[in-house]
């Protein structure tokens, strides 16, 4: 059994290396220039009208949220206000990082902001790690953002519905950026030029949380609270639930995002909140096309790619069990079955044990 | 010692688009903009290595097709983060239907 060390610092980066698992080279199915050239492209129109209904039913829910204190019949509008504070800024920050989700680049730049503001995301520190999971995807020692690490401890990784292990996490970081100090395992990914942008937004953040708690405390009222921060906690759990089914349960360590990623058939109102990161082989194979065009991307695809996964029931129905097992066995993990069409799996230079 | 070098005909490129030209052991991109201008940078992204051929173009520029950095081809100045270095960029000219780059 191949025990994982995750440390970005003293962990199994080294040993990654060595096996050639950090590299410049990612399996891509192969689309024409023509084809790829379009699904690229940017448009402003489908991320501001996203947007403006995102914001929109914020205030709108935080309205009738906050007008029906204190009663209890307030309590799904909290719900749903959160969901969209914590789960779908998730995906904003992530599209809007990437900076494909709006063909205007100050679009992209505002809504990141306010994004990573409500997921309590250093703007620059996140952009750093994103990339790297990007290049690392769940290479062990080298990727900051496994979500699910192995052996699975099933409190840990249960705890994250109510945003426990990564609140803890975001504030002990904004303290120590507003203290003016970048962590050591930041440091290993965010470039220097950046460190007084790190220090000086986390100063402006703290002062906005602390604002809005002397608030709560003067007024002797929850609300400020609920607007702002708590939501982080109490509306993420479908961010977690799709972070999950991103790689949950799949390879780590290869080099081919078939066997590290999962696409899934997701309803609706789900693609809204989470904007289309459901094609998330795709996603990782070509970032550059926006998340409008993922389904578009999808169809081209199919053919090379596992079948996807038809729901959410159904991906966590197959995930969930594999990571039960993963509480004991760290190595056991799905390799699901290619179509007959598809080029073979590139697993890398070390291929993992299939299960 | 830089020298002129044919290195494709104007129309292997479309409008807005870019291709890769190697030369001896050295990897270039060739750009051509949305007002027909030509650029020839480094052809690796300064950020990881990555051959930004397979990026997008949006008038002189190219995002990498990695993590999106995105780099003004006229100057090789790296506008959008995770990158931070420049490219190097080199003089171009167009003679009888071909592009020539001084590498
Ligand atoms: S490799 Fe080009 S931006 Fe990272």
């Amino acid at each position: 059994m191949h025990m994982r060390d995750y440390d970005l610092l003293e962990g199994d980066g080294p040993r990654a290396i060595a096996h050639g698992l950090v590299t410049e080279g990612w399996y891509r199915t192969p689309i024409p220039r023509a084809q790829m050239k379009a699904l690229m492209q940017r448009a402003d129109q489908p991320a501001i009208r996203d947007t403006l209904l995102l914001f929109g039913l914020m205030i709108a829910f935080a309205a009738a949220a906050v007008a029906l204190m204190p009663s209890w019949w307030s309590a799904p509008f909290w719900l749903a206000y959160g969901v969209l504070y914590g789960s779908a800024m998730d995906s904003r920050w992530h599209e809007c990082g990437h900076g494909t989700a709006f063909k205007t680049r100050w679009m992209n730049k505002f809504v990141y902001q306010i994004a990573c503001f409500c997921m309590l995301r250093d703007p620059s520190c996140w952009k750093f790690s994103h990339a790297r999971h990007h290049s690392d995807t769940v290479i062990v020692g080298r990727d900051p953002e496994v979500a699910i690490m192995r052996p699975v401890v099933a409190l840990k990784v249960a705890s994250n519905l109510v945003g426990v292990p990564d609140v803890v996490d975001g504030l002990r970081r904004l303290v120590a950026h507003a203290s003016g100090r970048i962590l050591p395992d930041e440091a290993t990914y965010v470039e220097p030029v950046f460190h007084a942008t790190v220090i000086r937004t986390a100063r402006v953040w703290l002062a906005v949380y602390v604002a809005a708690i002397a608030l709560a405390v003067a007024t002797r009222s929850w609300i400020p609270v609920l607007l702002i921060g708590l939501p982080r906690l109490y509306g993420c759990w479908h961010m977690v639930i799709c972070g999950w089914l991103q790689h949950g349960g799949l390879a780590d360590n290869v080099l081919d995002h078939r066997l590290n990623s999962r696409t899934v058939y997701m309803n609706p109102v789900s693609r809204f909140i989470y904007w289309n990161m459901n094609y998330h082989v795709e996603h990782h194979m070509f970032p550059l096309v926006p998340y409008y065009r993922l389904p578009a991307l999808h169809e081209l695809c199919r053919a090379d790619f596992p079948a996807p996964s038809g729901s959410m029931g159904e991906a966590l129905a197959e995930m969930l069990p594999v990571l039960w097992r993963q509480r004991t066995n760290p190595d056991f993990h799905l390799r699901r079955p290619l179509p007959p069409t598809a080029n073979p799996y590139q697993d890398g230079p070390e291929p993992s044990p299939a299960a | 010692m830089a020298q002129w070098i044919d290195a494709c005909a104007t129309d292997d490129i479309e409008a807005e688009d870019v291709i890769r030209f190697d030369h001896g052991p050295r990897t270039f991109i060739i750009v051509r903009d949305h007002a027909d201008s030509y650029y020839c940078t480094d052809g690796l992204c300064t950020h990881e290595n990555i051959h930004l051929s397979e990026g997008l173009v949006v008038e002189a520029t190219i995002e990498c097709p990695k993590h999106s950095s995105i780099f003004d081809c006229r100057t090789g100045e790296v506008e959008t983060p995770p990158a931070c270095e420049n490219l190097h960029t080199y003089r171009t000219k167009v003679e009888n239907g071909r592009v020539l780059v001084e590498v």
